[in-house]
């Protein structure tokens, strides 16, 4: 729709993943995960609202379809947005693109390496409810979480060549898409 | 943590393009304007004194925005906020780095300030978009820095017909660099001219290593869906939209047509009810006063 979504979609070939853009609800049927992209989020929700997609986005977020959110994909999926996670995050938290900057971080379920983490005009979680995992903060903001079917981050891991942390949103659709799978076959 | 924090690299400065891609950044000269531009769904605002369609008009000198301007502009929206730097004037690039802009267009819509160098972007932690109208300027842009690369077309005419000349010129410029062999890359890094470095590196990956936005000329919504097709990764829209009868319709409409630039009935549904465009200007009288903008700083 708007924003980086190129991006998203180069490194998740690489891990395998056939991709497809999403501008309309009939492009959400059939999916195994959904990527909320880096972009302005002011921009990217007004064009979910006037394109109508949220009601799909909800189905599939109640399906259990794994959603990665990166950015303002984050923002979107929030409290105060979709409401997808139990989390505020705060927009531009970290400044204007001045203050934009890369480091080295830490994060949950990715192994000991650090993941080389590029934050541009970033948000970061304000405020988050008890089922809301953590998966990395920086300077004492949580900047990846995770509840439930949703990854999100502060960060924009498609902006490296490190693959590391979409191999999770990776882990989470093969499983999801197993399962029903295992559904359909049952039936 | 081993944090090894840094600013301005490259990747930043290009990320936040990135950011922009699929979206409309708008020319704004009031708080208001950029308000209007936000909620329309623009991606970003610039911010200027005048649009080009005024500055065409009102002749004179035109130089950077007011910081005062930029700086309300900056508290009226979240968005990024870009303002235009002269050609060459790499203090007015300073001051505007000084204001904290997102984002520096170094812009042949302003007066150049050096009619042989422009400024060098790489000393700069804010990052540069220039303009080109074909594959040499572009690369001979992204040699100095510049981490955004639009087309020129002809701000403030409403006519579309030079940002398809410059978007066709820059993306058959690529594909033809794609197609050489790497022998014959120094050659044509002297046609172009243009840096052997930056000309290795895009024949090698068949695209710019920074987006390629289009600019001058957009006035309609069909209009943007055009340049889409035509291979921008997003529009600027200038005197297109705050020229036009019904802005703040106008604005919407050329957000949705960016976006679904690959659905006609979104875009004709788009483009129903907007009053009318901006009034236009043809080429050809402009080119024989001499008065093409897209002339300067090549």
């Amino acid at each position: 729709m708007q924003g980086d979504f190129e991006a998203h979609a180069r490194i998740l070939r690489q891990l395998g993943a056939e991709v497809i853009e999403v501008r309309t609800p009939e492009d959400l049927a059939d999916l195994d995960g959904l990527v909320i992209p880096g972009g302005e989020s002011t921009t990217i929700g007004k064009g979910i609202e006037s394109a109508g997609l949220e009601p799909a986005i909800r189905a599939l977020h109640a399906a259990g379809t794994p959603i990665l959110g990166t950015c303002a994909g984050m923002i979107i999926c929030d409290a105060e947005h979709l409401g997808l996670i139990d989390a505020s995050a705060r927009r531009n938290a970290f400044g204007r693109q001045l203050q934009s900057f890369e480091a080295d971080l830490e994060v949950e379920g990715i192994g000991d390496e650090p993941l080389r983490a590029v934050f541009i005009r970033a948000p970061w979680i304000e405020r988050s409810g008890p089922g809301v995992e953590v998966l990395a903060s920086y300077e004492g903001h949580p900047v990846a979480i995770r509840e439930g079917c949703v990854l999100a981050s502060a960060f924009h891991p498609e902006l490296t060549d490190d693959s590391r942390f979409h191999a999770i949103f990776m882990a989470m659709a093969t499983s999801v898409s197993a399962r029903d799978g295992a559904k359909e076959e049952a039936r | 943590m081993g944090v090894m924090t840094e600013r301005a690299t490259f990747r930043l400065k290009t990320g936040l393009a990135e950011m922009l891609k699929g979206g409309v950044i708008m020319d704004v000269v009031t708080a208001e304007e950029a308000k209007i531009a936000e909620e329309a769904g623009a991606c970003a605002v610039m911010a200027l004194e005048r649009v080009p369609a005024d500055i065409r008009r009102d002749g004179g000198v035109a130089r950077m925005s007011d910081p005062a301007m930029i700086k309300e502009i900056q508290e009226a929206v979240s968005i990024p906020v870009m303002a235009k730097a002269r050609i060459g004037h790499f203090a007015e690039a300073q001051v505007l780095q000084a204001l904290e802009v997102d984002y520096i267009d170094e812009s042949e819509v302003l007066t150049p300030a050096d009619e042989r160098n422009h400024i060098d972007k790489l000393a700069f932690e804010v990052p540069f978009v220039c303009g080109a109208t074909n594959l040499g300027e572009a690369l001979r842009r992204l040699g100095e820095g510049a981490a955004m690369i639009r087309s020129k077309g002809e701000a403030g005419t409403g006519n579309v017909v030079e940002a398809v000349r410059h978007m066709r010129e820059i993306t058959t410029g690529i594909k033809n660099l794609a197609q050489l062999r790497p022998e014959e890359l120094a050659a044509a890094a002297k046609e172009l001219p243009a840096p052997l470095e930056v000309v290795q590196e895009v024949a090698a990956a068949g695209r710019l290593p920074v987006p390629l936005f289009c600019a001058g000329g957009i006035a309609t919504p069909a209009d943007a869906a055009l340049m889409m097709q035509l291979g921008a990764e997003g529009n600027f829209v200038g005197s297109g939209i705050f020229k036009s009868a019904d802005p703040a319709r106008r604005a919407k409409a050329i957000v949705e047509a960016t976006t679904h630039f690959n659905d006609p009935e979104r875009v004709a549904a788009a483009s129903i009810g907007l009053g009318e465009a901006m009034s236009g200007l043809e080429i050809g009288p402009l080119e024989a006063e001499d008065a093409l903008l897209q002339n300067r700083g090549a």
